[in-house]
């Protein structure tokens, strides 16, 4: 018996495909956002009201990964430039987007015709945050009725958002969700995530939203 | 699901070393997993039959070493693990906290014939 000295990150592989994809959406100019969240917060709804707020503006591709929630994709599939939908001989089982996956959708999209990709991640706050996928911008949305303690539940996905987008603002009579503690024990964890309140049942909000986005989008090409 | 990728890497990382150490049959796993990470150990013992079936790593043993939740203080540095779900710095109450442990999954070593 022999014992072999290792110590070598099991994400490892997952993180060189991302690595790679970024890469790719470099080379053609694509800023990549991944947007996670638990099923029902409104991912969905958030990438439709950034669409038709941006799209005069940005020619927008949506990787679609959320396997659970295709009642809206076809509303997507309308209003987006490109849009591609994820799909695994497992899909019911997948509970996270990984690299290799995100990998193979940009081979299906017209990389040139796309200034903003928007990834719609599989809906859960665990195990997305184990996973890059070659995005620029990690973000989490979180809803009203979901609860103010989503942060200390599940600390590792917030503590590495770029952005936390608090959603269904219109609840907030109706609910009973402490914003002040919730964006507390937030910047508690990551004291540079950007916060947005919004309602995509209304519009409240968007617009500061999609203004950090595009302002984003922009110093990143500055930048090269 | 996703322990399924992760438990292709880790057959693929011992295949590797053991290949580079001319070992005959690898006999024991052992792996580094955060309180934090979203990792279930159990899912990947399940998965991990599967996936060495036929390689010299069927029937290895799997062991897995839990790396508790770790957080500095931004305010005092004090390092903490945290007994419940409430990130505060026991020192003086601050709710701005690093984590600094928890998060790990690799491969730290193997037991090889
Ligand atoms: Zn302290």
């Amino acid at each position: 018996m022999k014992k072999i000295e290792i110590v070598q990150n099991i994400l490892e592989a997952n993180e060189l495909i991302a690595s790679q994809n970024q890469r790719l959406l470099d080379e053609h100019k694509v800023f990549a956002i991944n947007i996670m969240s638990s099923p029902g917060a409104g991912k969905t709804s958030l990438i439709l009201q950034t669409i038709a707020r941006l799209k005069d503006k940005l020619r927008i591709g949506v990787v679609e990964g959320d396997f659970a929630s295709t009642i809206d994709a076809d509303k997507v599939k309308d209003e987006a430039a490109a849009v591609v939908q994820i799909t695994t001989r497992n899909m019911s089982e997948q509970c996270a987007l990984i690299a290799n996956m995100v990998s193979h959708a940009l081979k299906c999209l017209p990389l040139g015709d796309i200034d903003l990709l928007l990834i719609e991640n599989v809906g859960n706050l665990l195990c997305p945050a184990e996973f890059v996928l070659g995005e620029h911008r990690r973000v989490v949305i979180s809803s009203l009725p979901e609860g103010d303690d989503k942060p200390i539940k599940y600390p590792v996905i917030f503590a590495n958002a770029d952005a936390v987008v608090i959603n269904k603002l219109d609840f907030l009579p109706y609910v009973d969700f402490d914003i002040a503690a919730f964006e507390k024990a937030l910047k508690g964890l990551n004291p540079e995530v950007r916060i947005f309140r919004v309602s995509c049942k209304t519009g409240e909000g968007i617009e500061n939203w999609c203004s950090w986005l595009l302002g984003e989008l922009k110093a990143s090409r500055t930048g090269k | 699901m996703h322990e399924l990728g992760v438990t292709e890497s880790i057959v693929n990382i011992a295949l590797d070393k053991a290949k580079e150490a001319q070992a005959s049959k690898i006999v024991k796993i052992n792996i580094v997993i955060g309180e934090l990470s979203g990792f279930v150990p159990d899912c990947i013992e399940f998965y991990f039959d599967f996936v060495s079936k036929n390689s010299i790593a069927e029937g290895a043993k799997l062991h897995f070493e839990l790396a508790p939740a770790e957080f500095r203080c931004r305010t005092c540095s004090t390092i903490f693990h945290p007994h419940d779900t409430t990130w505060t710095c026991p020192e003086c109450q601050s709710q701005s906290v690093e984590m600094t442990g928890g998060r790990e999954l690799y491969v730290e070593n193997m037991e090889v014939e």
